[in-house]
């Protein structure tokens, strides 16, 4: 296999010590397994995330964006942008359709980066660590150097929102996107294809704003994984895999459940099917311990 | 025709020699069948298996046959022998498809299959090959009634096509509804501005065609004859007559806007309120520019009331919707847009409908900023200069109101389509009415409507094709429909006068039984008068002699039988599809007595839906009672009651029928047949009583031809209840 | 009345879908509503908000300004784009919710303590200091917006979370030192002055 080459986007909770730092550390495995090389943009910045609307405007927060293409245009030429955060990814991709859909504002845009000495070319693409999964390797490729196959353990795929809507994963429904279904199914794992929450929102930024608002979709989403038979939560999005897993004690205190349910990232899933430590796969940073993957890791 | 030379082919193929016992079924059809030619063959629909009956029928002088094979609804390009009389017996669909598997079936399977073979020799022997009607009409010219987008797109087609065209207005010029407009509604991509509406250069073609010969200011004084030889009688305006012969009518009268005047509520009748013709008018006058009202000052806002005087549930207007009004309003909207984006426009809907490529065009009108209310108008008044119109926002649930300077009401489209025909003749509606095509025949003067006084048949599956053979209805006379639906409408009319005008000169069925040449015989001497087959004929083919006797005309007839099973007589036949050939095949069921447990039920199944109901059932693997014994039929309303009394008094334990769904949303091919055999049915409780019999005896369904699997269970249903009642005490009378 | 408020209104008088069509995120797509009322049933917080985005947008056709900028309900958006995909017309309604919402803001007609209003303009804050996300600092203001005490109790409330999180190594506690930050954090503050110029001036908003 030829060693790939990206320009990494690993945004803000991905980093050294931040709430998806798990994330980061199984993320780096998964690619040693694959033989990727992510480099990071150098000096990137935050996407401005949906939530940053309502002080960021429009414009600003599509030259932040631009300002990470224009880094990468530079310093990492020809290489694709990879986002693991689902926001971020959107956070970009959105800010690079507008621009290249509309003139005026790539004019107003560049006006902004020549304040910085920086011009975005356009060249860039966009894309998320999931596509690159399926698109440059695919589930037979994934499948081959898996050493320890997840068996017996039944995985709820919760795809959340960003990764999925607007723009989603080539190939995946809105309704009733498959990819987490069969990436555990590729890692020798059950999926629990009824599982339907798979695309319910968490309440995403609102958990911290709305927090019983958002706290009732996380009971829902936590719920039908138990409803459904399901030991452990699979996700690709950093905020749903916080949200979801920090507060399901805030959720017992409250209403009295039992929920422990653990909520992992896909790529941790795949660091220890490739035969990667707890460590390697960030299984110590979880809040709510996956013992079943532990122990698979340990084997 | 000669000699009657009878042979019976029995095909062994698609499992009918595995199942059943075909020699036995040869020995049938030679001793009962009496057949003088008996074959066998493994793979009769093969090029082989038809050359031995070409063979036959050519060498042998085979002149009528039996096919014991599969229905006769299948290979129907293998076993095409128009010289020759054929029945067929359903073997495979009728028989081994739909009898339960296992040898514990065998003989009730061989019984089936055996009855199915004895029917078919029966039927075949009481069978004439049909000859074709000698009165043969060859006029074929066609009669366009109505000046307007329909009446001259048919013109049009049929002339292009090489037929005379006769085109009759009764105004002093082409172009109806479409030349009273500014512009049209989009018909070409990429549907989002309004189109010139062509009318002129229509109306051009038309006048100038060498084939279309056009009477202005002219109604219809008198129509008679059938399809090939109509008589027509013009009245001009001058008070001068024509008269003319035509082989087919096209009846294009389009229709009238509903009266805004009968519309107070809504403003009808105040100075700044107009109907989508109104409007029309003034953006003629505008030509372009910023539109005015009748007062002179410019229109710098505009509401738009849809569904005026429509989809009324109260019944004091029209209760239906008229299909072309939201995109007209959405048109009318970009007239105000295109000439003064500053003009307001709202268009208050309830529903916003757009058909066809419509969707286009009201996203057009969106972005060119037109206001789309989802409101419904309670009342437009006058305020001061302008018009105030209180409404309820359906999304913000609401009463509010909304000033303009002028409201366009959205009425809906009213017939123009004649005389009801089935009103009571002193009935003071009728009285008003003006006829259109003063139709001399028995059944009234215009076409027979079914509702809102829309010229029917049916809606969808003949949407051309009246009760009235040879006369067809194009555009918005037979449903509210837009230019373009009224355009297509005209070339599907023309088609179909060609067709009417082209069988009629070689004495074959028009329509829907498309070719056939038998038609309906009448044995006068035995008539009593009694104007059944006359009254109950849907098509209105038959009239009446100044003694009462029945005339036919047979190029008006469906030939759906319908007179043969009104006839108390039985006068009426057709050469291969008789009272005879119907009642020798029930006749030649094996009955077997009382105490055998094996009923008989008899199944007279429409041929239309019902019977290919019944094949599909076979084809679909679900298995019916094999006591039951099916018979096709051209329609219900062709069941003559003596078949009813004559199965009962012969042994059979039930008779069921099947037909098509009647009354308002009617799937009746024939119309009113179905509806009639209904009527006709519910008489026959007496005839049950008198016999001493269980009046479940008879029983009639309405079946729709997807209706495979609902068939099955109706007949095992039907064969339990038979059970449960017992057998008929009549077995061994007959 | 703000500044930027009365200036808006004094431009557009009754004709609130132009002003929102001109200044508003994606405004101009609010016409094209078809009002089937897919997006409503498609919102996870729909049964707390009072207007959905079809009402909102019937409501802004229907001018009713103050109405609309003063809704609690835009700042329901969870950005979860389920409205976006499902929407017949392919509006894009979470933009527009994003747009309205912002715009309101910055009019100053929003709700006052509206708790997303509070968050987000923490989170731009947090972010447009240093570059990036300071999680420690942005959940300490949160806690402590409504005061010491009320801080205190959520913080208390919040405890073993946040131990939780500081022993699985997802929260850091030396981030209140200052945390991660841009090189050319320069450079990044330039940017995003010199695209709020340009966009104030674009949408009206300079005072």
């Amino acid at each position: 296999m030829a060693k790939k080459e990206y320009a990494f986007y690993p945004g803000c909770s991905s980093q050294l010590k931040a709430s998806a730092s798990n994330y980061l550390t199984s993320v780096n495995s998964m690619c040693k397994t694959l033989d990727v090389k992510l480099t990071e943009i150098p000096d990137w910045n935050c996407c401005g995330a949906s939530i940053g609307y309502a002080e960021g405007g429009e414009l600003p927060r599509i030259a932040i964006n631009a300002r990470n293409f224009a880094l990468a245009e530079t310093h990492l030429p020809g290489q694709d942008i990879v986002a693991t955060c689902a926001a971020c990814w959107l956070g970009a991709r959105e800010s690079k359709d507008r621009l290249d859909e509309n003139s005026v504002l790539m004019k107003e845009t560049n006006e902004a980066l020549a304040a910085a000495g920086l011009h975005y070319k356009a060249e860039v693409k966009v894309r998320h660590m999931v596509e690159v999964l399926i698109e440059d390797f695919g589930y037979d490729e994934l499948k081959k150097p898996v050493k320890k196959p997840l068996e017996g353990v039944k995985f709820a795929g919760y795809v959340g929102c960003q990764t999925n809507r607007p723009f989603g994963i080539a190939g995946e429904s809105f309704e009733n996107p498959k990819y987490l279904d069969k990436m555990v199914e590729t890692l020798g794992g059950e999926p629990v294809e009824s599982y339907d929450q798979k695309v319910t929102c968490c309440g995403g930024a609102l958990a911290f704003s709305e927090p019983d608002k958002s706290q009732k979709q996380i009971r829902d989403i936590v719920e039908s994984a138990y409803d459904h038979g399901a030991e452990m939560i699979v996700t690709p999005c950093p905020l749903c895999q916080a949200n979801v897993e920090v507060y399901q004690s805030e959720i017992n205190k409250k209403q009295g459940t039992k929920f422990n349910m653990p909520v992992l990232y896909y790529s941790q899933l795949m660091s220890v099917a490739y035969g990667g430590s707890m460590k390697d796969a960030g299984l110590d940073g979880q809040l709510i311990r996956a013992t079943r993957l532990e122990e698979i890791a340990k084997k | 025709m000669s000699e009657m030379k009878t042979a019976a082919y029995i095909c062994a193929g698609c499992g009918i020699g595995d199942k059943l016992d075909v020699a036995q079924m040869e020995k049938v059809a030679q001793k009962e069948g009496k057949m003088a030619l008996v074959r066998r063959h493994d793979f009769l629909c093969s090029p082989e298996g038809v050359a031995l009956i070409k063979g036959d029928i050519e060498n042998e002088g085979v002149s009528h046959v039996v096919i014991a094979a599969c229905s006769r609804r299948a290979k129907t390009e293998a076993f095409d022998f128009p010289t020759v009389a054929m029945s067929r017996a359903n073997l495979r669909e009728g028989v081994i498809w739909i009898v339960a598997e296992g040898a514990e079936h065998d003989e009730v399977r061989q019984e089936m299959a055996e009855d199915y073979l004895r029917m078919g020799c029966a039927e075949l022997k009481k069978m004439k090959l049909p000859a074709g009607n000698p009165n043969k009409a060859d006029n074929k010219t066609i009669l366009v009634v109505g000046g307007g987008m329909a009446g001259m797109t048919a013109a049009l087609e049929a002339a292009e096509t090489g037929y005379q065209v006769v085109l009759v207005e009764k105004t002093g010029e082409l172009g109806g509804w479409a030349a009273k407009l500014w512009k049209r509604v989009p018909f070409r991509q990429p549907y989002r501005e309004a189109q010139e509406t062509g009318v002129a250069e229509l109306a051009a073609r038309v006048g100038a065609h060498p084939n279309i010969k056009i009477h202005l200011n002219s109604v219809i004084a008198s129509t008679s004859g059938a399809p090939g030889r109509f008589n027509v009688e013009l009245a001009q305006e001058s008070g001068a007559t024509t008269t003319l012969t035509a082989g087919a009518i096209i009846q294009a009268t389009g229709a009238s806007n509903y009266d805004i005047a009968r519309l107070p509520e809504l403003g009808g009748g105040l100075a700044n309120v107009v109907d989508q013709a109104g409007l029309e008018a003034l953006a003629k006058a505008a030509n372009g520019q910023p539109i005015k009202r009748a007062d002179g000052r410019e229109v710098k806002s505009v509401v738009f009331v849809q569904c005026a005087g429509q989809r009324d549930e109260g019944g004091a207007h029209l209760s239906y919707c008229s299909g072309h009004c939201c995109a007209t309003s959405i048109k009318q909207a970009m007239y105000f847009k295109d000439a003064n984006p500053a003009v307001d426009t709202v268009v208050m809907y309830t529903d916003l409908r757009v058909p066809g490529m419509g969707e286009d065009f009201y996203r057009s009108a969106q972005e060119k900023g037109v206001i789309f209310t989802k409101g419904r108008a309670s009342g437009v008044t006058a305020a001061g200069d302008v018009c105030k119109v209180n409404f309820r926002d359906l999304i913000l649930d609401e009463e509010v109101s909304l000033d303009a300077d002028l409201v366009v009401l959205a009425t809906g489209q009213v017939p123009n389509s004649g005389v009801n025909i089935d009103l009571a003749d002193d009935d003071p509606a009728k009285a008003q009415q003006v006829s259109i095509l003063n139709l001399n025949y028995r059944q009234g003067k215009d076409l027979p409507q079914l509702t809102h006084g829309l010229t029917d048949s049916h809606f969808i599956c003949f949407p051309y094709e009246t009760r009235r053979t040879g006369i067809y209805a194009a555009g918005p006379v037979r449903r509210p429909m837009d230019l373009l639906q009224a355009t297509e409408d005209a070339t599907g009319a023309a088609l179909k006068a060609i067709q009417a005008v082209e069988n009629a000169n070689i004495g074959r069925a028009a329509h829907p039984r498309v070719g056939d040449l038998s038609y309906p015989m009448v044995r006068l001497e035995g008539c009593t008068q009694c104007k059944r087959c006359t009254v109950e004929c849907p098509f209105g083919a038959i009239d009446e002699d100044e003694r009462r006797f029945p005339v036919f005309n047979e190029s008006r007839c469906r030939r759906c039988g319908t007179c043969m099973g009104a006839c108390p007589v039985r006068v009426i036949s057709f050469e291969n599809y008789s009272v005879d050939t119907v009642g020798n095949q029930i006749k030649a069921v094996d009955i077997p007595d009382e105490f055998s447990e094996k009923p008989r039920i008899l199944l007279l199944a429409c041929e239309n839906d019902a019977y290919p109901a019944l094949d599909m059932a076979g084809l679909a693997h679900h298995t019916y009672s094999a006591f039951v014994r099916a018979i096709p039929v051209r329609c219900l309303g062709s069941v003559n009651t003596i078949w009813i009394t004559d199965a009962l008094n012969s042994g059979y334990d039930g008779v069921m029928m099947m037909g098509c769904k009647h009354g308002e949303n009617y799937q009746c091919h024939f119309v009113k047949g179905s509806e009639l055999a209904t009527y006709r049915m519910s008489k026959i409780d007496d005839t049950l009583k008198q016999l001493g019999l269980e009046v479940e005896r008879v029983a009639s369904y309405e079946v729709a031809i997807t209706d495979n699997a609902r068939v099955a269970a109706l007949i095992n249903d039907y064969a339990a209840k038979i059970v449960e009642i017992g057998m008929s005490p009549m077995k061994g009378f007959g | 009345m703000s500044a930027h408020n009365s200036q808006a209104v004094e431009r557009y008088r009754n004709d609130f879908l132009r002003e929102v069509e001109e200044r508003v995120e994606e405004g101009q797509w609010v016409k094209m509503c078809m009002q089937c009322g897919v997006c409503a049933g498609s919102c996870p917080f729909g049964p707390h908000w009072q207007h959905s985005p079809q009402k909102l947008f019937m409501m802004i056709r229907a001018g009713k300004r103050q109405e609309v900028l003063s809704s609690d309900s835009m700042w329901m958006c969870t950005s979860c784009y389920n409205c976006v995909v499902r929407c017949p017309r392919q509006l894009p309604i979470t933009h527009i919710m994003h747009g309205l919402a912002s715009y309101a803001h910055r009019l100053g007609l929003a709700p006052k303590s509206q708790p997303t209003r509070e968050f987000a303009t923490m989170f731009w804050n947090n972010l447009a200091k240093k570059g990036r996300v300071n999680e420690l600092k942005l959940t300490l203001a949160l806690y402590f917006k409504d005061g010491l005490v009320s801080g205190i109790k959520t913080a208390l409330g919040m405890q073993s979370i946040g131990l939780g999180m500081v022993k699985a190594k997802r929260l850091n506690p030396m981030e209140i030192l200052g945390g991660h930050g841009l090189k050319d954090l320069k450079g990044f503050h330039a940017i995003i002055a010199k695209a709020r110029e340009i966009e104030d001036k674009k949408k009206g908003l300079v005072s």
